[in-house]
């Protein structure tokens, strides 16, 4: 599985960009030059040089120390998010497809209703209400992701639930329980991993949209959003404080989709080696 | 006379279909198995031979009738005395390509019913799942191996060691050699035949090839659209069917020497839908010897010698 998703040139440079963002979360401490919130003011605005590599923002604090601890962020709430959306999305989608019938029907209606709602427009109004923190974020994004998991883990079930091993396992008197984790569970995984790794992208995104109107993570903590934001009132001089948070951005949406794609090329029965 | 090990009576699956319409599946049907006995299910496709198997051991939950197996009563068992129940009754799938988890070894598959029932765990449960193989004629050594690297007859085996972990009493096989090779479902019913010997096993087999089921049966129940429409010792009912439908089931079978082709009626037209029978005897719309009374009267069962049908105008 591994050395399948490294043959391929696409998701092995997913999986590079992802690992050094990962790794540029992780290492921040060490790697970065300055302190991501310290604030230098004879420095402010200073263009990339050698001290402020990506140059300094209006309040003089380097823009590569906050991109570094901004990677944490993006990742904290783009993995907790999405970690939390396929625990319940995936348990919703898994036990009403196993069930079936009006139950199904019914659960199926509610995710239509919530799949309805703009995730950003969703995210938009749990964080307004419930207030900006890195909680309520993670919360407004995988409440946003709960109804497309529920649809990914119901589909492969509703198809499962028919094989001749899951009524061999009634005849064999397992219960309902045993089947669904034991023999239905397993057979979704690879689905449900796919779709999570592309998820996240959406989830960093989302996460970047809210920051960037003000509705994520305080400040002074950086996220790659909102030092957009703060860019923005330097744009015409100073565009690399725009710039810069936004690559950051662009490369690790770029990896999740890149390692996604991979993931779901490498897990494809059809392409699967016997 | 001992009482039979399985015996159904008025067994009825309807489905809901489209519309709101009942689709009879399974519309009354009456059966017993004696203990070690083959008994054959045999009909067209549609005819609710599976269902009506899946019915027997409440794979599928029936609407009524009753379900009698060594005595105690399957349809009002809950909880524990199901789960004693359905480690006595057992099923052999058609496609051994669906029946097996690929995500599980072999060894896991087979110690899994052990460990559920509690009958043995761990290396206990490992070891017997080895001498499970050994019994339908795999080595031991391909427990730690995953069913895609298995030949379809080869699952087939697999999953008949499944079947026999619990030490059922009964197998209900739905198709179980359809799916195969001519050669290897020979192995496989040959299989079959030797476990029905040496362990005492009394079989349902379902199946759509007369000659299967003539080889590997002693008695034969026929279906039509949800229906039993005769019943008795296969020699008999092929030999000297009762039904007319039983007869054209038969002569529909290809014989290779066109001299001794059967010259009779041949069976023509559909299986009618299930969700809208005809009225009085099902087969009537097929039937060379249909009457008046055909059209309105459900014929009424009679039997004699342990041979009986459902026909208003039996062949003698």
């Amino acid at each position: 599985m591994m050395r399948r998703i490294l043959s391929n040139p696409a998701a092995a440079t997913g999986a590079l960009l992802c690992l050094l963002v990962l790794l540029a979360a992780l290492f921040a401490p060490w790697l970065a030059p300055h302190d991501p919130i310290d604030q230098s003011i004879v420095d402010r605005l200073s263009p990339p040089s050698g001290s402020y590599l990506l140059g300094a923002d209006a309040y003089g604090r380097d823009v590569l120390s906050r991109i570094l601890y901004g990677a944490r962020i993006s990742l904290i709430v783009a993995v907790s998010s999405t970690a939390a959306a396929v625990v319940v999305g995936g348990a919703i989608g898994a036990v009403s497809g196993y069930i079936g019938g009006r139950l199904d029907l019914l659960v199926m209606q509610a995710m239509d209703v919530l799949l309805a709602l703009p995730s950003l427009i969703l995210g938009l109004v749990v964080v307004a209400l419930l207030g900006p923190d890195i909680g309520n974020l993670v919360f407004a994004i995988a409440l946003t992701a709960v109804a497309p998991f529920a649809r990914i883990a119901r589909a492969p079930v509703l198809s499962l639930k028919q094989r001749a091993f899951v009524e061999a396992g009634r005849a064999l008197g397992f219960s309902h329980v045993r089947i669904l984790l034991v023999h239905v569970l397993p057979n979704i995984l690879d689905e449900v991993l796919v779709m999570a790794t592309l998820w996240m992208a959406a989830a960093v995104r989302t996460e970047a949209a809210l920051s960037f109107i003000g509705l994520g993570v305080r400040p002074p903590t950086p996220s790659w959003g909102g030092m957009m934001r703060e860019g923005f009132d330097n744009i015409l001089d100073a565009p690399w404080l725009s710039l810069f948070p936004g690559l950051a951005i662009l490369l690790l949406v770029l990896g999740l989709n890149l390692l996604g794609d991979g993931l779901r090329d490498a897990t494809d029965p059809r392409l699967a080696v016997q | 006379m001992t009482a039979p090990l399985l015996q159904v009576q008025g067994l009825v699956k309807h489905f809901a279909g489209r519309g709101g319409v009942r689709v009879r599946a399974v519309d009354g049907v009456d059966l017993d198995v004696a203990a070690a006995e083959a008994l054959g299910i045999v009909g067209e496709s549609g005819c609710g031979k599976s269902t009506a198997a899946r019915a027997m051991l409440r794979l599928i939950e029936p609407d009524a009738g009753s379900i009698r197996f060594e005595g105690a009563d399957v349809r009002a068992a809950r909880g524990a005395a199901l789960t004693a129940l359905r480690r006595r009754m057992q099923m052999v799938f058609q496609d051994p390509y669906a029946s097996l988890n690929p995500r599980r070894s072999i060894g896991r598959t087979l110690a899994e019913p052990l460990t559920v029932h509690r009958l043995a765990r761990g290396a206990a449960a490992w070891e017997q799942a080895g001498a499970l193989l050994e019994e339908v004629g795999l080595p031991a050594a391909v427990r730690s191996r995953y069913p895609h690297e298995f030949s379809g007859g080869q699952r087939q085996r697999i999953g008949i060691a499944r079947a026999l972990a619990l030490r059922p009493a009964l197998l209900v096989a739905d198709e179980p050699v359809s799916a195969l090779d001519v050669s290897v479902q020979a192995q496989i019913l040959l299989l079959l035949r030797r476990l029905q010997q040496e362990r005492g096993l009394a079989f349902v087999f379902v199946s759509h090839d007369l000659a299967v089921v003539r080889w590997f049966c002693s008695r034969v129940a026929v279906m039509y659209l949800g229906r039993v429409v005769e019943r008795g010792p296969v020699a008999t009912v092929f030999r000297n069917p009762r039904h007319p439908y039983t007869r054209l089931l038969r002569d529909a079978v290809p014989v290779a020497d066109p001299h001794r082709r059967a010259a009779g009626p041949r069976l023509v037209g559909d299986l009618p839908s299930p969700a809208a029978p005809p009225p009085g005897c099902h087969f009537h719309p097929r039937c060379p010897r249909a009457t008046a009374i055909c059209r309105e009267q459900a014929p009424a069962w009679t039997e004699a010698g342990g041979h009986g049908a459902a026909c208003h105008h039996p062949l003698d």
